[in-house]
């Protein structure tokens, strides 16, 4: 592909696969955290069409697996879509392949956490709606989406 | 006056959408001869023909007429009925309302006006229909393959065990046909050699058997039962009764030639065996490359062979024998990689078809198994799979799927896998196509298990960078493209017919369909059979196939071959030419115009007869005939001419 000759980032730039790029580890780790095998994905969409919040995501479920077979991890640990996920287990309980794919929603929030990404934390929230939430409740959205 | 009975049929809703088939049988009842008329949802079910059975007696019929498909179909059904109800089959006539009114119409009234005209026409044929007898004709009960690839293996086997005779014609030295190159065979990895082979000394060995390689069919005539087939044995300027298969001569010989069989990968001598395993094992002599021929000198192969074998001066000869039928199958090959301008035209050094990359997995291949690549022989580390290439392309290439290649490029892989661990296959594809028995479980493994990462998108251009070959393609399920410098590109070329296909077509006057592959009779329930009678099809040459699917169809058309054996003689449709002797002035324009040499002259009676066995009905005579002597039963002139009259409006 022609490189980029001094005008701005293209927008939508070819992934250049190598051997190195999709053996970095980075699906092996998504493997490993998870329990799943994301090679076990033909990407038939199921999980996309039955997730109650994929409107609300810039990346579809299916989308984000994909992205993980070819070891695009920057893509994903930046995307919306892994907060965005409420862990409802639609997509698990769909999934034709068997594969837990809320569990490698949890996995990709750990690796994005791990590389300090940080979604959510105490300061962002209202304190008067953090009076109002449930304790328990916020601890597990401390948990879900902050370090 | 006959009474006829016109019998209407639905289709289902392919008439009756289209067609008013009461009104077709209501206006059937007012025609001259019609004593009785009615319509049913299947006039071919069980149902259908217990009514047209029943009505024939009740009635007191003498003659039917069907209105409903095309005679193609279910002609011979309703004859068979008719038959039973105590009818002679020729009263039985089809008046095709479907192929030739409903399916090409949309406008109701007039296709049923139309439907009616058709019924009317058929009406005045049936009226001066002869009651016919058929003409009895005998059997040479002796079977001609032709191709020794794994379908005719197969189609030979079956027929010679049955107790026949076999005739198995194969144009190169062996017989093993693309099966030899093969590797290893999805879904279950059996070594295609290991399958193959034992199979190839079986019809070597058969008793029933006659092998016939490096052979072409010269010439056919005849017809079902009876055919004359006249076999060009090329000169292998090796005299194999002799030949003990010993190999000095292919060691000594200095001429260096590309091997066809290694898919250009390797090279043999001038006088060589195609593959160590071939049967027979006996070399022959490429005249175009041996050294002797070019210059006149050399002749080592000569003076190493011992026992006398090779003889330059060798010609081809010409065997003719009789058959009672023909099986063919001639197989397939693939869209030359130089075809595909886009993927560098043939000019990409390590840019290979998938039989060259078959070679480079089998243990017999250039490589010991292997996987090199041919430009620099280093073990690629990255392969890209590049499939339809050639296929589902209808503006540029084929349209259709070519069936195998889903199946071949994931074991490519898959193989490759296994040869070189730490190596990364990727597969471009646009959609996998698993339809087969344990077919989607064998994809689902690779991709599960073996790391292989499937691309969705057609690959748009292959080119050489360096040491390495670029490809550029697209996945879809990311919406991103894919950019990959490979080590080895091994593309899925489309599966086409033979070359020789188009010649050997016309030799045996059979038919190809509209992309060059012979056509079957029908393409559900006569799948093995051409529409020409006495021929059978077996394997790739009808269509893309993989081997199981191609071992079932060879076995298929045996088993017609036998079943046409079977029987004591058959029975040739009588509904042909024959002459009015009185009338005959034998200026023999009906011998040229007849294209089964069904008309000759006898010199005793001073007159051109029919030979009805040879006679296929087409009319060509009848209409050549200057002095109205040639005459068709059932087709006569004066039917034609009510016919006419009837079909276009008139009583």
């Amino acid at each position: 592909m022609s490189e980029n000759m001094g005008l701005a980032p293209p927008k939508n730039p070819p992934i250049r696969l190598t051997l190195e790029i999709v053996n970095t580890g980075f699906k092996q780790r998504v493997n490993e955290l998870s329990g799943q095998n994301m090679d076990a994905c033909y990407q038939c969409g199921n999980c996309s069409s039955g997730c109650p919040l994929a409107q609300e995501m810039d990346i579809l479920p299916n989308r984000v697996i994909r992205l993980v077979q070819l070891g695009q991890n920057d893509d994903i640990i930046n995307s919306e879509t892994i907060w965005i996920c409420a862990s409802c287990f639609q997509c698990t309980v769909r999934c034709p392949k068997g594969i837990d794919i809320q569990a490698v929603m949890d996995a990709l929030r750990q690796i994005a956490m791990d590389e300090g990404i940080d979604h959510f934390g105490p300061d962002q929230i209202d304190p008067e709606l953090a009076a109002s939430v449930p304790q328990p409740g916020l601890v597990g959205v401390y948990r879900k989406l902050a370090t | 006056m006959k009474r006829i009975g016109v019998f209407v049929c639905h289709c289902g809703i392919n008439i009756a959408e289209t067609v008013d088939v009461k009104r077709v049988a209501e206006e059937s009842m007012k025609m001259d001869g019609v004593a009785y008329a009615q319509d049913y949802i299947y006039m071919c079910s069980e149902p259908g023909q217990t009514l047209v059975r029943e009505k024939i007696v009740e009635e007191k019929l003498d003659a039917i007429i069907i209105a409903a498909c095309s005679p193609n179909l279910h002609e011979s059904t309703f004859r068979a009925a008719a038959e039973e109800a105590g009818l002679n089959p020729w009263q039985c006539e089809i008046a095709n309302i479907r192929e030739q009114c409903s399916w090409v119409h949309s406008d109701r009234e007039k296709a049923t006006s139309k439907a009616i005209h058709i019924v009317a026409t058929i009406v005045q044929k049936t009226r001066l229909n002869e009651s016919l007898e058929p003409i009895p004709v005998s059997i040479t009960k002796k079977a001609l393959v032709i191709g020794g690839g794994i379908a005719g293996i197969q189609a030979s086997l079956d027929i010679a065990d049955s107790g026949y005779k076999v005739i198995l014609v194969e144009k190169d030295s062996s017989i093993g046909g693309h099966m030899a190159q093969l590797s290893e065979t999805f879904p279950t990895l059996d070594c295609s050699q290991c399958i193959l082979t034992p199979k190839m000394v079986a019809a070597g060995k058969h008793p029933n058997i006659e092998l016939m390689t490096y052979s072409e069919i010269e010439e056919v005539s005849g017809y079902v039962g009876n055919f004359k087939v006249k076999i060009r044995r090329k000169a292998s300027f090796v005299d194999w009764s002799k030949c003990n298969g010993c190999g000095l001569c292919m060691e000594k010989c200095p001429a260096k030639v590309s091997s066809a069989f290694d898919r250009e990968l390797a090279t043999h001598g001038a006088i060589y065996v195609p593959f160590p395993q071939a049967v027979p094992n006996k070399p022959v002599i490429d005249k175009d490359s041996c050294i002797y021929f070019k210059t006149g000198k050399c002749r080592l192969c000569e003076k190493v062979c011992e026992i006398g074998a090779i003889n330059f001066e060798q010609e081809d000869q010409f065997v003719e024998e009789e058959v009672g039928a023909i099986i063919v199958a001639t197989g397939f090959e693939t869209l030359p990689v130089a075809d595909l301008a886009e993927y560098g035209a043939g000019d990409v050094p390590d840019l290979i078809d998938g039989l060259a990359f078959e070679r480079l997995l089998s243990a017999s291949g250039p490589t010991v198994g292997e996987v090199r690549r041919p430009s620099d022989g280093k073990v690629p580390k990255e392969i890209v799979f590049v499939q339809c290439a050639g296929s589902r392309d209808p503006e540029r290439y084929k349209p259709y799927c070519s069936k195998i290649c889903c199946m071949y490029t994931t074991k490519h892989a898959l193989l490759y896998k296994h040869r070189v661990h730490d190596g990364q296959p990727y597969i471009f594809y646009i959609d996998i196509r698993t339809g087969g028995k344990g077919y989607e479980e064998f994809y689902h493994n690779a991709e599960e298990e073996e790391n292989i990462i499937y691309l969705r998108g057609k690959v748009a251009k292959i080119f050489r960078d360096g040491d390495k070959t670029v490809v550029w393609g697209t996945d879809t399920l990311t919406g991103r493209n894919i950019e990959i410098a490979a080590d080895l590109v091994v593309l899925a070329t489309a599966v086409v017919p033979k070359d020789s296909t188009a010649e050997l077509v016309k030799k045996l006057r059979i038919q190809t369909g509209p992309n060059g592959f012979l056509a079957e009779a029908h393409p559900k329930l006569r799948p093995v059979e051409s529409i020409n009678s006495g021929f059978f099809l077996a394997g790739a040459a009808q269509g893309p196939k993989d081997i199981p699917e191609t071992v079932a169809q060879a076995s298929g058309a045996a088993c017609k071959v036998i079943s046409l054996f079977s029987r004591d003689h058959l029975e040739q449709d009588p509904a042909v030419a024959w002459v009015d002797e009185d009338l005959c002035g034998s200026c023999r324009i009906c011998i040229s115009v007849c294209p089964y040499d069904a008309r000759e002259y006898d010199e005793e009676k001073e007159i051109v007869i029919v030979n009805e066995a040879l006679c296929e009905g087409c009319g060509s005579c009848v209409a050549a005939c200057a002095c109205g002597a040639t005459q068709q039963r059932n087709l006569s002139d004066s039917q034609i001419k009510s016919m006419v009259t009837a079909s276009l409006g008139g009583v």
